[in-house]
């Protein structure tokens, strides 16, 4: 990074600088503000009589007797079982990734090996399989899920939720065995191999960092789904979106909203675990890969 | 690679897709072109806990036999399409005659249901999507900038906005925004107008939505952007400084040639996730003043009575939209793949 | 609701445990309920699980969006579950789609403690069994209508003039306030008060719309000055933000839902001062009419039509036990409960005095629910002042027609 090219004036340095500080607290600061609410009372939290309610905890002060206070997590943890909710969301979302990404390599090599117009063609279809709005596929499920005594299972949920994301994870999977050199497995056929040894032994060793990027997008479209999970899981098996959706309550009954936000805290925490964890691999495996599109 | 070996590798994912997308479009399309069967209407006197009343009843057994000859319900071919609720021609050209300017013509229209959801729509798409691209391509040039030990940090908190469910993200939003919330009072403050309420006009929720769209979106164009600048060919740049090329033209030349395949590949993915935009106007409870193609699809579906066949006219006629849209960015495509296939 | 009301009906469930068995009477049959998710439906369906055991199975599903999933349950055949809990505007779409039975048998076999008025009869079969009563009515507060120098106000022009007054006398900027989001809530509004106004939705027999006429327009304009007293926000009022709003003390007058008392009423959320001096009263009349401009709900249960019959015995046994004195009386204060042995609490004062004074339930029509629909996505412009109410009325008419064209009800 020494190079001249990135050498530039104090000027250029302090703009940018200042213009990546104000983002990152336009990014930041709700999630901060509802971290620091989620340990107040709901009268702080939403702060209708004075907004600085929720900075000094007047209220928790008045019916908690401490500025913080844990029932939020304590209620929506302990009470309502959100810990139920996580296990299932934990499970839906190993699946979809791994079965997601394990169809979408092998259909995305394929697409990107073949030189036939049907490979274009399937892959535009994909697309505007894509532009299909879940409401009204989750709805036409019903039915027939119902009748065949699929429905409220998390396998058929991990299914449907794989159907769906198989559009984007074959796109992008496409483009990133377009970047690997066709010599690669080419060579290997002319050594004996078959196509699909070509794949395991040429192609599997070297398309992680794309795999690793797919797999990202796929987990955050599982993990955060709420039209396929809240429609097709009953009560036992719901996932976290859904399950803090109920703590919201409805028009004629009130629900409990610390609980709610004190477990959308919660639902974020493992994704800044992963996030931290994998920013490198999404980044070098966006390289391999999307860039040349 | 042989059409056989082809077809093993893709029947997996090509089995799921026609299982869970294709089959159930097919049965949108096909029921998208009926209507149900008429009902048969019977007084009945119905009695509970508030005394009893004379009302209107389906009779069950006349409108069941009706059922079991056709379950589709009655062929009405494109009539649902045709009607109020969705492209509207008979009021579009009844407006179209009555109306002598221009403007009281748009308004007519924008006083049906679908156009007014199109009207946001379109405005949301084609306001975000390039909004997205350019704040995602300066937060990437930024912390391309900075020094390494700081990347990791700012790469993660850019993220944050982008790995929060939607539904759940706009309404902590809708909460900082009220009037008495922390936004809502530091913009009061700001313009120094203490009845400033962001729900109550509906320029001002349009542009509420329109910026929390890109707060949302612009993390997924930063990460792209960010994972473009690091292939970015140092000697092409070095060349520029030699030949004297500001830092603004190094970008203007260099950089955004390098990035424009990835500004295609983003903006495929957001023309299309715009024109479905449904979430925030739920979250933002914006529905008085701004409607979207997926929300009238959503109040179809979650209405007293379901309305599917209404719902699933409006499904296709998205579905085409948005093939409407990507049809510049298809054909691109498709240059480019004959290109590499000769 | 309270985190001990909820710890305390939980608590209570288990330690009816032990009594409730013997009483259920259920020799073998799996009961599977469906149902909204709020505290008084969690009692009856943990109520209901008393049942299970020695070959009986009872499992519930309770989601806030099961009406979704109703139809397409109940329509698979064997059905997914045997019994559904519902209201007067849920039930429509499973009966015109045959999907619940006549209970006449059961409730002759083993409703000798049910009471005429909790059973749901139509065209003289009873389809439903109703638990509990609902409708939106008036808190006031006592202490700035005082200030105001007003009466509790009985009749909408009262609301209004004590709005005014209130705003004069400096004492608030924004008095009232109701559920006018646009959608269901706003639909809700304009049921109460064009019912209030004497109106009829429909033309008599017919399916054909009938409120683009004088007491709809009088409707429109009653809505429209309640508003100007709100804050500008209102579309985007529901119930939470008028209870959050409550509770914070900015409004004195508010239009809600008698379910929302209890919450009102605890300490929590809210001032001393604001709490002793709330008064929950009758929903006003409006127009110089003589009812209450408000509409009457019931929850209930209902039986499926696709089970066999051990298991619609089986299922209407156990929530027969989950409605039992015993479930109510452990958790009084959930609801305002339809059923012998509860004892009507400060937080239902309000729903009884709306029902007292001859409200209207809410009308149990099959195409009601189109009509609804429309009128919440319709009126929202004539309020913001861009349209007349006429237009708006039309509009709404229109939004109905194609939509009862499309479900058959219209031809």
């Amino acid at each position: 990074m020494s190079s001249p090219a990135n050498r530039s004036s104090r000027s250029v340095v302090l703009i940018s600088s200042a213009f990546v500080l104000v983002w990152v607290v336009i990014a930041s600061f709700p999630f901060i503000w509802t971290l620091w609410g989620s340990f107040k009372v709901q009268a702080d939290f939403f702060s209708k009589a004075d907004w600085r309610y929720a900075l000094w905890g007047t209220r928790t002060l008045i019916e908690t007797g401490g500025t913080f206070t844990g029932a939020g997590y304590e209620g929506a943890w302990i009470q309502e079982e959100f810990w139920r909710a996580a296990i299932n969301t934990m499970i839906v979302v190993f699946f979809t990734v791994v079965i997601s990404l394990t169809l979408g390599t092998l259909g995305g090599y394929a697409l990107a090996r073949s030189g036939h117009k049907y490979a274009f063609w399937l892959l535009m279809i994909a697309l505007i399989f894509r532009a299909m709005p879940h409401i009204t596929l989750v709805s036409g499920y019903l039915l027939p899920f119902f009748e065949w005594n699929l429905w409220g299972h998390l396998p058929t949920s991990i299914i449907v939720l794989v159907a769906i994301n198989q559009p984007f994870t074959l796109w992008m999977l496409h483009s990133f065995f377009l970047n690997i050199p066709k010599d690669l497995d080419e060579s290997a056929k002319v050594d004996g191999c078959t196509q699909f040894q070509a794949f395991r032994h040429v192609i599997i060793p070297v398309m992680w960092p794309g795999v690793i990027t797919t797999g990202l997008f796929s987990f955050l479209l599982a993990y955060n789904d709420f039209a396929v999970t809240s429609m097709l899981l009953s009560e036992e098996n719901r996932t976290m979106v859904p399950a803090i959706a109920g703590f919201l309550g409805s028009t004629l009954e009130e629900g409990n909203v610390m609980f709610a936000v004190a477990a959308v805290v919660s639902a974020t925490a493992p994704l800044f675990v992963l996030v931290m964890f994998f920013q490198r691999q999404i980044v070098s495996g966006l390289t391999a890969g999307a860039v040349k599109g | 690679m042989r059409h056989k070996t082809f077809f093993w590798f893709i029947l997996p994912s090509l089995a799921a897709m026609i299982l869970f997308i294709a089959l159930p479009l097919v049965s949108v399309v096909v029921q998208s072109l009926h209507i149900e069967h008429e009902q048969v209407i019977v007084t009945t006197e119905n009695c509970g806990p508030f005394g009893c009343t004379e009302e209107s009843s389906v009779d069950t057994e006349a409108t069941a036999q009706l059922r079991a000859e056709q379950p589709l319900g009655r062929f009405a071919g494109l009539s649902t399409y045709f009607d109020r609720g969705h492209l509207a021609t008979a009021e579009v050209a009844e407006a179209w005659r009555t109306q002598d300017s221009f403007g009281g013509f748009l308004s007519e229209l924008y006083n049906l249901p679908f156009y007014k959801a199109l009207a946001f729509t379109l405005t949301y798409t084609f306001l975000v999507t390039p909004l997205v691209i350019v704040l995602g391509l300066l937060i990437a040039l930024g912390v391309n900038r900075l020094k390494p030990v700081l990347k990791g940090p700012t790469i993660f908190v850019s993220l944050l906005p982008m790995i929060i469910t939607p539904l759940i993200g706009s309404l902590i939003l809708f909460w900082m925004i009220d009037a008495q919330g922390v936004i809502g009072k530091t913009l009061q403050w700001l313009f120094d107008d203490p009845e400033l309420s962001l729900k109550a006009s509906p320029t001002l929720t349009w542009i509420t939505l329109m910026i929390y769209g890109v707060w949302s979106s612009a993390p997924f164009a930063f990460v792209v952007f960010y994972a473009g600048l690091q292939t970015v060919n140092t000697d092409s740049l070095e060349a520029a400084m030699i030949d004297g090329a500001t830092r603004w033209q190094q970008i203007r030349y260099v950089v955004i040639p390098h990035l424009m395949p990835l500004v295609v590949f983003i903006s495929l993915i957001q023309l299309m996730d715009n024109f479905r935009v449904f979430e925030p106007i739920v979250g933002f409870s914006a529905q008085a003043n701004a409607t979207s193609l997926s929300y009238i699809i959503f109040a179809d579906m979650r209405s007293d009575i379901t309305r599917f066949n209404s719902a699933a006219a409006t499904s296709v006629l998205t579905v085409i939209g948005v093939a409407i849209l990507l049809a510049p960015v298809l054909l691109r495509t498709w240059r480019d793949f004959k290109g590499k296939a000769a | 609701m309270s985190i001990t009301k909820l710890s305390m009906i939980s608590a209570t469930a288990v330690f009816m445990g032990t009594t409730a068995y013997a009483g259920c009477g259920i020799s073998s049959g799996n009961v599977s309920i469906l149902g909204n998710e709020f505290a008084a439906i969690q009692a009856v369906a943990e109520g209901a699980k008393q049942c299970a055991g020695d070959g009986v199975t009872v499992e519930s599903n309770l989601n806030k969006d099961y009406r979704e999933l109703q139809v397409a349950a109940l329509t698979a055949n064997p059905a997914q579950y045997t019994a559904v809990t519902t209201t007067n505007a849920a039930i429509v779409p499973l009966l015109g789609d045959d999907l619940i039975r006549p209970l006449d048998d059961l409730i002759a076999k083993h409703g000798q403690n049910l009471s005429k008025n909790q059973m749901i009869t139509v065209d003289g079969k009873v389809m439903a069994v109703a638990f509990m009563a609902n409708a939106q009515h008036l808190f006031v507060r006592k202490d700035v209508l005082e200030a105001a120098g007003v009466d509790v106000p009985t009749t909408y022009e009262e609301v209004i003039a004590a709005g005014k007054a209130i705003k004069d006398a400096g004492l608030m900027e924004h008095p009232f306030a109701t559920t006018s989001k646009t959608g269901w809530n706003l639909g809700e509004e304009f049921v109460n008060m064009y019912l209030g106004f004497g109106g009829e939705f429909f033309k008599p027999g017919t399916a054909e719309p009938n409120i683009n006429n004088e007491a709809g327009i009088a409707a429109l304009n009653t809505l429209k000055s309640l508003t100007e007293l709100s804050n500008p926000d209102y579309l985007t009022f529901d119930s939470n933000a008028v209870q959050a709003s409550w509770e914070a003390g900015e409004i004195a007058m508010a239009h809600l839902w008698g379910s929302r008392g209890t919450g009102l009423l605890d300490n929590e959320g809210s001032t001393e001062e604001i709490v002793s001096n709330t008064l929950l009263v009758s929903s006003p009349t409006v127009g110089g009419g003589d009812i209450p401009a408000s509409t009457l709900w019931w929850d209930g249960f209902a039986i499926a039509s696709n089970i066999s019959d051990e298991d619609a015995e089986a299922s209407f046994l156990a929530m027969l036990n989950g409605i039992s004195p015993a479930v109510v009386k452990a958790n009084n204060d959930a609801a305002v409960w339809l059923v012998e042995g509860y004892e009507p609490s400060p937080a239902s004062a309000g729903v009884f005095a709306t029902a007292a004074g001859k409200t209207k339930p809410y009308p149990m029509i099959p195409f009601m629910g189109l009509m609804h629909t429309a009128l919440g996505a319709e009126l929202t412009e004539f309020l913001q002042g861009s349209e007349s109410a006429e237009q708006a009325l039309a509009d709404t008419e229109a939004a109905y027609i194609s939509a009862a064209k499309e479900k058959g009800f219209l031809n």
